[in-house]
């Protein structure tokens, strides 16, 4: 039993310091804002150690603490990371602070309640990444809705209450199946521990149910099609922040299910319905960036992309079986892994930038409609240049982060099946043809109206929102190499547990 | 057995004997002053509650099982903390409802000595160990509910509600008591701990029969369906402090009443009540939840969400193993946590001539008090399952119970039914925190000692969401 640590500190702080922001209400919103950017930034800066001190020759769990929870139930408050979790967490912990300092005078109404929700669901996300045992992981990940709920339906836009209830229902619904799997497993294992399920020995047909469950709850999280339909909803009424949130960690939380619980508990079954996730995730790549490149509404656009590029995450998470059987090489089937992995926090990133340029153009002119702009660059030349910039990673160009990972999920593919690469890889085009559409139409160009006239360019706080998250985009871009080093270990012995049978006798 | 008379043999008996006294007491007080001095019976029976506890306490079964009085009373600790609980809820319930009783001028002595006759009905049902005890129990609880529903004399729909509750209600009882004839004559015994004993082969269809009356008077009392007619009327058609009551206080008797007649005194029988209550929790969970759906009234909206509630406790029952008791007993104490908290924020936030009991009146509830609507929040999303809080922990354990005996379709079931009720709940939370205020509304009850109490009641919820442990671990002791 190791007591409470450094990842307690990173799941608690926030939930704390929510509510004492909370405490101080909208009476004192001057102090609470200042104390939630306090709070935001001691989190961020307890994080740091996380990566210093986290060791890459190893793939088991580090900062590991044990208390025990809940001993009716066998479950324990058990948390800890490996190379899978670590940079989640970290993107978790740093992407709260550019949603706080977009919201500082923008939220008129109840700023404080605002500012709370977000770091009250910064620690539960923390805490879903850390979590090992299953019922806490559960715990976190449920508890989660509730203040996402909130923000969607109190701050967001005209349809915000049919955004919110489907989003709620939605994910509630996969999770109540997911619940049922691990009572399941539990009934069986004799307790909660996420290794202790990973150990169970499941017959085909018992993994295939248990994969189902699964994919039911992480599908809709990340979103696969055809569950993906409450996103374009729930993002183009979040507000800003909450778009930003969603885009970059909670979607994060489906692929991180894949590669946590659907892979290593059922092996078997993923690997006979591996086709299924594939064909999923290239329809995903393929059917939903045609449809972004018919959106009007430039959050709506985003959210599509968003879908795409999890298609990405999906398909290079589930391509190791093909590989394996193709090539007989371990190394090659990490590569689709390795591949979904830095997409997911390249992802988080740039879509999370996309969202707050959206958002500072949305404070000014309120509306989202891609045709209300034009020419924006002739007022904003700063904002013009980032956006551009994030508009670029996104498609994947290279010395920016979105192109590591594709490059490696495109190359993963090509292991596979030429025909997979070819399919994937049309991103390559209708990505580029969907965001530089974007671009032309709302950044260039002559200046379309008076709106767009009126437009003054980034503030300081804006700017370093922004430039903050540009300079990881490009250093991710150039040096992946240490996100690449955390993760290794981790992903080669999930794959090399992948290999080994879990079907009894 | 010689009848000698012996202060141990009365001993542990000593918190009934302690209530009818304190009743007697609290009669005389408020016939002498009551006129006079309004609540000063209301703040006795809060003291004699806490006597009451302390008495309990001290007089506590830690791990032994007496019975007294020739075998129709049991102390054992499963009685001792249902009892103490039944103190704690008791309070709680009083404690929200005095201001409304006060500014509805129905806050008369009266209340207060029949809400303890009926706490009186709990501890003797509570401590029962034969037929008769159960049946005394039953019907003293009954009819000081009763009287309490038509409490408000010049409310016409509170009569009607009383007069439905006492029909329905007399027949129950009789059901009740025709199938405890059966049993006794067929097995010879009206002692439950006997009738555990000698109830171990196949049983007769005679005693299928009676067992059948039986269960259609536990589910009568529980409110399941097909017998939960009176249900919404009467939370609806009682002054809402009553409501609060017997959504409460009673449901630890029902649990008492389920467990020492069923799973304990017919224990043998095992098999076959548990397939009667399956068909009885399935219903229950299906009706309550898609009729809970279309209400407008939100003591309407609770009460068919009391159905489903009462459909996952029973599924508890239909388990037939200890940890389904416990899990039963954990869900109950949970769900009467919640909703002294729910009714709790419905009577603070009524004021003379308001009743708050439309869904409309609870529009942007958050902008009018955010200590309360934060409070119903809690509630909403503790009787939908959501994690933190301990409605989850209640239905997982359920849930867990189900699977590890093996019942698939009512494991699915119950997580379908938690699916779409969650909805009607998360329309409450839209209400309060979503819709804009409608004008016209009262400022709802600024007593601090209240409100502080309903605070706590709900932090509880969220804090025994966080750290379960303590309960379940007491529940699973008690019965596991």
């Amino acid at each position: 039993m190791q007591g409470p640590g450094l990842l307690s500190l990173l799941v608690w702080l926030p939930i704390a310091g929510g509510i004492l922001v909370l405490a101080l209400g909208e009476q004192r919103i001057g102090a609470a804002r200042w104390l939630a950017l306090a709070v935001s930034l001691a989190t961020m800066a307890a994080s740091v150690p996380l990566y210093t001190g986290f060791d890459t020759t190893t793939a088991s769990f580090q900062f590991v603490e044990r208390l025990p929870w809940i001993t009716a139930f066998k479950a324990e408050y058990a948390l800890g990371i490996d190379g899978i979790s670590l940079p989640l967490i970290l993107l978790t912990a740093f992407m709260t602070i550019p949603v706080i300092v977009a919201a500082w005078n923008v939220v008129r109404e109840r700023p404080a309640q605002y500012l709370a929700a977000f770091l009250i669901m910064e620690g539960l996300m923390i805490g879903v990444f850390s979590a090992l045992d299953s019922l806490l992981f559960y715990f976190f990940w449920e508890a989660m809705l509730i203040p996402m709920f909130l923000i969607i339906g109190i701050w967001g836009g005209p349809r915000r209450v049919y955004a919110t209830l489907k989003f709620f229902l939605y994910t509630f619904l996969g999770s109540v199946c997911m619940l049922i799997a691990l009572i399941y497993m539990y009934v069986q294992a004799g307790d909660y521990a996420i290794a202790s399920f990973q150990r169970l020995p499941l017959t085909l047909t018992e993994q295939i149910w248990i994969f189902f469950a699964f994919l039911l709850a992480f599908a809709v999280k990340v979103p696969m099609w055809p569950v993906h339909t409450w996103l374009p909803d729930a993002h183009v009424e979040a507000p800003t922040g909450g778009s930003v949130i969603l885009a970059a960690i909670m979607l994060k939380m489906g692929g991180y299910g894949f590669l946590r619980f659907s892979l290593p508990i059922a092996p078997d079954a993923s690997r006979e319905l591996d086709w299924l996730m594939i064909a999923l995730s290239l329809i995903a790549v393929v059917y939903i960036s045609l449809v972004a490149l018919a959106q009007q509404d430039m959050k709506k656009l985003i959210a599509y992309s968003s879908v795409a590029h999890m298609g990405f995450v999906t398909l290079g998470t589930f391509l190791a079986f093909d590989i394996a059987a193709g090539t007989g090489a371990l190394k090659g089937a990490a590569m689709g892994i390795d591949g979904a992995m830095v997409v997911m926090i390249s992802h988080g990133l740039v879509s999370g930038a996309l969202f707050l340029c959206v958002g500072v153009l949305y404070d000014h002119v309120h509306s989202r409609e891609i045709a209300a702009y034009g020419g924006v660059i002739n007022t904003m030349p700063k904002f013009a240049a980032l956006f551009v910039l994030f508009a670029l990673a996104n498609t994947g160009l290279p010395g920016t982060s979105g192109f590591v990972g594709e490059f490696l999920v495109i190359l993963a593919s090509f292991k596979a099946s030429f025909w997979y690469a070819f399919l994937v890889a049309t991103i390559l085009i209708t990505g580029a043809a969907y965001t530089l559409w974007l671009i032309k139409r709302v950044v260039y160009g002559p200046v379309a109206n008076q709106n767009v006239a009126a437009l003054t360019d980034l503030n300081v706080r804006e700017f370093i929102a922004l430039g903050s998250l540009a300079i990881l985009v490009l250093v991710l871009g150039v040096w992946p190499a240490p996100l690449l080093e955390v993760m290794q270990p981790t992903v080669r012995q999930l794959v090399e547990q992948l290999m080994i049978s879990k079907l009894p006798g | 057995m010689q009848p000698t008379f012996t202060w141990s043999g009365v001993a542990p008996a000593l918190p009934e004997i302690y209530l009818a006294a304190a009743i007697c007491v609290l009669l005389m007080v408020e016939v002498f002053f009551g006129e006079r001095r309004r609540g000063l019976t209301g703040t006795l029976t809060l003291l004699a509650i806490a006597g009451g506890a302390a008495l309990t306490l001290a007089c506590a079964q830690v791990d032994a099982r007496v019975t007294l009085f020739s075998g129709m009373y049991v102390a054992d600790p499963l009685g001792t903390v249902l009892k103490l609980f039944a103190f704690l809820f008791l309070a709680l319930a009083l404690l929200y409802s005095r201001a409304y009783l006060e500014q509805r001028d129905i806050l008369r002595g009266e209340f207060y000595v029949l809400a303890l006759s009926a706490l009186l009905g709990v501890f003797v049902l509570v401590s029962a160990n034969s037929l008769l005890s159960v049946y005394i129990g039953v019907e003293l609880l009954a009819l000081s509910v009763y009287a309490m529903v038509a409490f408000d004399r010049t409310s016409g729909v509170a009569a009607e509600s009383a007069m439905k509750y006492f029909v329905l209600g007399a027949i129950a009882s009789g059901t009740l008591i025709y199938g405890m004839s059966m049993v006794y004559g067929l097995s010879g015994t009206l002692r439950l701990d006997d009738l555990a004993a000698r109830l171990t082969e196949a049983p007769s269809l005679g005693l299928v029969l009676g067992l059948v009356f039986i269960v259609v008077a536990v589910g009568f009392k529980f409110g399941a369906v097909p017998f939960h007619m009176w249900l919404p009327d009467v939370y609806h058609g009682a002054p809402t402090a009553v409501t609060l009551f017997i959504a409460t206080v009673p449901k630890i008797a029902y649990f008492a009443l389920a467990f020492r007649l069923l799973a304990y005194g017919l224990g043998g029988l095992t098999g076959s009540w548990t397939q009667m209550l399956a068909v009885l929790a399935v219903l229950s969970l299906v009706v309550g939840t898609v009729i809970a759906l279309a209400q407008t009234n939100i003591k309407r909206l609770l009460a068919y969400s009391a159905v489903a509630n009462v459909g996952f406790l029973l599924l508890g029952f239909v388990a037939g193993t200890p940890t389904g008791y416990g899990a039963a007993l954990y869900y109950m104490l949970a769900y009467v946590i919640v909703t002294l908290a729910g009714f709790g924020v419905v009577v603070v936030a009524s004021r003379r001539g308001f009743e708050a009991d439309e869904l409309e009146h609870y529009k942007g509830f958050h902008a009018r008090d955010p200590m309360l609507a934060l409070s119903m929040m809690v509630v909403m999303f503790s009787t939908a399952g959501v994690p933190p809080f301990i409605g989850f922990w209640a239905k997982l354990r359920i849930i867990e119970a189900l699977w590890e005996t093996g019942h698939l379709w009512l494991v699915i079931i119950a997580a379908a039914a938690s699916v779409v009720g969650l909805f009607y709940y998360l329309r409450v939370v839209k209400l309060m925190y979503f819709d804009a205020v409608p004008a016209g509304l009262p400022a709802t009850e600024k007593r601090t000692g209240v409100r502080f109490a309903l605070g706590l009641n709900a932090l509880a919820v969220l804090a025994l969401g966080v750290v379960p442990n303590p309960l379940l671990e007491l529940c699973e002791r008690l019965l596991g």
